[in-house]
């Protein structure tokens, strides 16, 4: 078990050193990471045996706050913008929770693909306020009241990204070890008992939908300013998709696991894109065959492999 | 001296047939009472109207002298009635003491989001407890993978983990083997009395309410039919023919 931590640090060391070797794999990193972020997410709910497939929906809403707040408002420092883009998933996820997580299974599912798909309309028809098809501009932002150029910029973000990583998944890894977040797992095995013990199902669910939504909008404002522009596509449900698909590609058991999917799968498609084009999808369709036969616990599980984790006893796979 | 739970003039019914026809009923504390009667006559309904599981159509269900008729299951497990099942109700991917710690953290307030649930107090009152009812030695087993015996005394440890005033055992010694089912109801009953809980429990073994009931309840098709010392009401003629079929 000892491994693991050591494996997970030489990994994060690996992804800030990687940069200073490759350069061009500064900005498709800080949009792994941000995609990671809003997986995570999904995962933390998958725990719950809860398959949500809408949750790109916080991550536009993330990103949406963070450029309107930019734009409209004016205010354009990204020590503002990341909090209030959080608040405002948050929020965004507590009031469409408290209405989806009464619902289980293929409900469950279906009801977050509708309402992502009425945020997606509305961004899209809102011109006034989102731009409309033609999104929002985000301009370089000020970090802590410094002005700084482009490419600096770029990379303070990509290492508060890391950052970030390591101390909201520290973060996330107390809460599933928590009483509220061990309900979670819970919930997934025996919702009876739990109510038996006098613990709301529908409470603890929605605790973690408001989690899960603020983990998505730490995404969604990373990659609004890595990016510069936002748009509607960010909450169409094809995104949600992906989000599911990493997080069962890189694995539910550990913090780490949607990360390194959303890692894997970027670069994947950076390959692809430049050498391989055509054959995107059939690489990721074949990745995932190979990760549902082969790795029931993810690509993280290669992870714990290697460093000779074996009991995974009490720990939900996928 | 109030009742410690008092059920008064309960019914519903299922499909037109009423599985509580008026059940008056009372409980005072420290006794064990049990509760038998054929199989569909309402005794395992009782007990899921007086956790919430079930709401009555009219009737009250007090509990300490205070109403808790129809209110979620939950807030009746926060006021002091715990539940063991007849099917073992466990979190089957957790161990059994993480199953017991999760019990002792709902009772003191699930809310906590960065304490781990794990912790050193909360894992000696779990032993403890474990101990009390001799699964100590299958503490980091997983719940799912224990044998039926032992999955019910799991089951009860974890509803006692809850502190409860009231608890209310569904048939707990079903499906345990014959020579298995005294063992398991000392040691039940030895729990709780050390831990001052009183007790409902629905039997079918005729010996075993004979030797730890207090009283029993006698029900047919939804009612109470009689009550009182096993000793006196199991010479009931009634009673007889309508639990033993003599």
């Amino acid at each position: 078990m000892r491994a693991l931590p050591l494996i997970l640090a030489a990994g994060l060391a690996l992804l800030a050193l990687a940069p200073l070797a490759a350069p061009y794999l500064q900005f498709v990193l800080t949009v792994a990471v941000a995609k990671g972020f809003a997986a995570l997410g999904v995962a933390l709910l998958l725990r719950a045996g809860l398959i949500s497939l809408g949750h790109a929906m916080f991550f536009a809403v993330g990103a949406y706050a963070a450029a309107f707040l930019a734009q409209a408002v004016g205010i354009n420092d990204f020590l503002l913008l990341l909090p209030f883009a959080v608040a405002v998933s948050a929020l965004a996820g507590l009031l469409v929770g408290a209405f989806l997580v009464r619902y289980r299974a293929i409900f469950f599912a279906m009801l977050n693909l509708a309402v992502s798909m009425v945020a997606y309309a509305l961004a899209s028809k809102l011109y006034s306020i989102t731009g409309g098809t033609d999104g929002l501009r985000i301009d370089v932002p000020t970090l802590m009241g410094m002005s700084l150029e482009k490419a600096q910029f770029d990379q303070a973000l990509y290492y508060i990204s890391l950052v970030l990583l390591a101390v909201v998944g520290w973060l996330v890894h107390r809460y599933l070890k928590s009483p509220l977040g061990q309900a979670l797992a819970a919930v997934h095995t025996n919702e009876v008992r739990l109510e038996y013990l006098g613990v709301s199902a529908w409470s603890t669910l929605l605790a973690a939908y408001t989690i899960s939504a603020a983990l998505a909008g730490i995404g969604g404002a990373i990659a609004a300013v890595a990016i510069g522009h936002v748009l509607p596509e960010y909450a169409f449900w094809t995104e949600s998709g992906h989000l599911v698909l990493t997080a069962v590609l890189g694995g539910i058991a550990g913090i780490a696991g949607p990360f390194v999917g959303s890692i894997f799968l970027e670069l994947i498609h950076t390959v692809a894109v430049g050498y391989a084009a055509e054959a995107w999808n059939l690489i990721v369709g074949v990745a995932l065959l190979a990760v549902i036969f082969f790795l029931p616990r993810g690509l993280f599980g290669l992870i714990e492999s290697a460093a000779g984790v074996k009991d995974h006893r009490g720990e939900t796979e996928l | 001296m109030t009742a410690l739970l008092k059920a008064e003039n309960l019914e519903v019914a299922f499909g037109g047939v009423k599985a509580a026809d008026g059940v008056n009923l009372s409980i005072d504390e420290g006794e064990f009472v049990a509760i038998i009667g054929p199989n569909g006559s309402g005794k395992t309904t009782f007990l899921n109207l007086c956790t919430g599981y079930v709401r009555p159509v009219s009737g009250e269900v007090w509990l300490d002298g205070k109403p808790i008729t129809a209110m979620a299951p939950r807030r009746i497990a926060r006021k002091g009635i715990a539940r063991a099942f007849q099917i073992p109700q466990l979190f089957t991917e957790h161990t059994v003491i993480e199953n017991v710690m999760l019990a002792l953290a709902a009772h003191r307030g699930i809310w906590q989001a960065f304490a781990p649930l794990d912790r050193p107090d909360y894992r000696a009152e779990a032993m403890a407890l474990l101990d009390l009812l001799k699964l100590a030695d299958h503490a980091n087993a997983m719940a799912g993978a224990l044998p039926e015996g032992l999955r019910k005394l799991a089951d009860v440890t974890v509803a006692m983990a809850l502190k409860p005033r009231l608890l209310l055992l569904d048939e707990p010694t079903s499906g345990v083997s014959a020579l298995e089912r005294f063992p398991l109801m000392d040691t039940l009953m030895t729990a709780m009395r050390a831990q001052g809980v009183t007790a409902l429990f629905v039997e079918h073994d005729m010996e075993i309410v004979e030797t730890y009931a207090d009283r029993v309840v006698v029900w047919d098709s939804g009612s109470v039919m009689a009550e009182g010392k096993p000793s006196e009401v199991m010479k009931d003629p009634r009673v007889l023919k309508s639990v033993v079929g003599a």
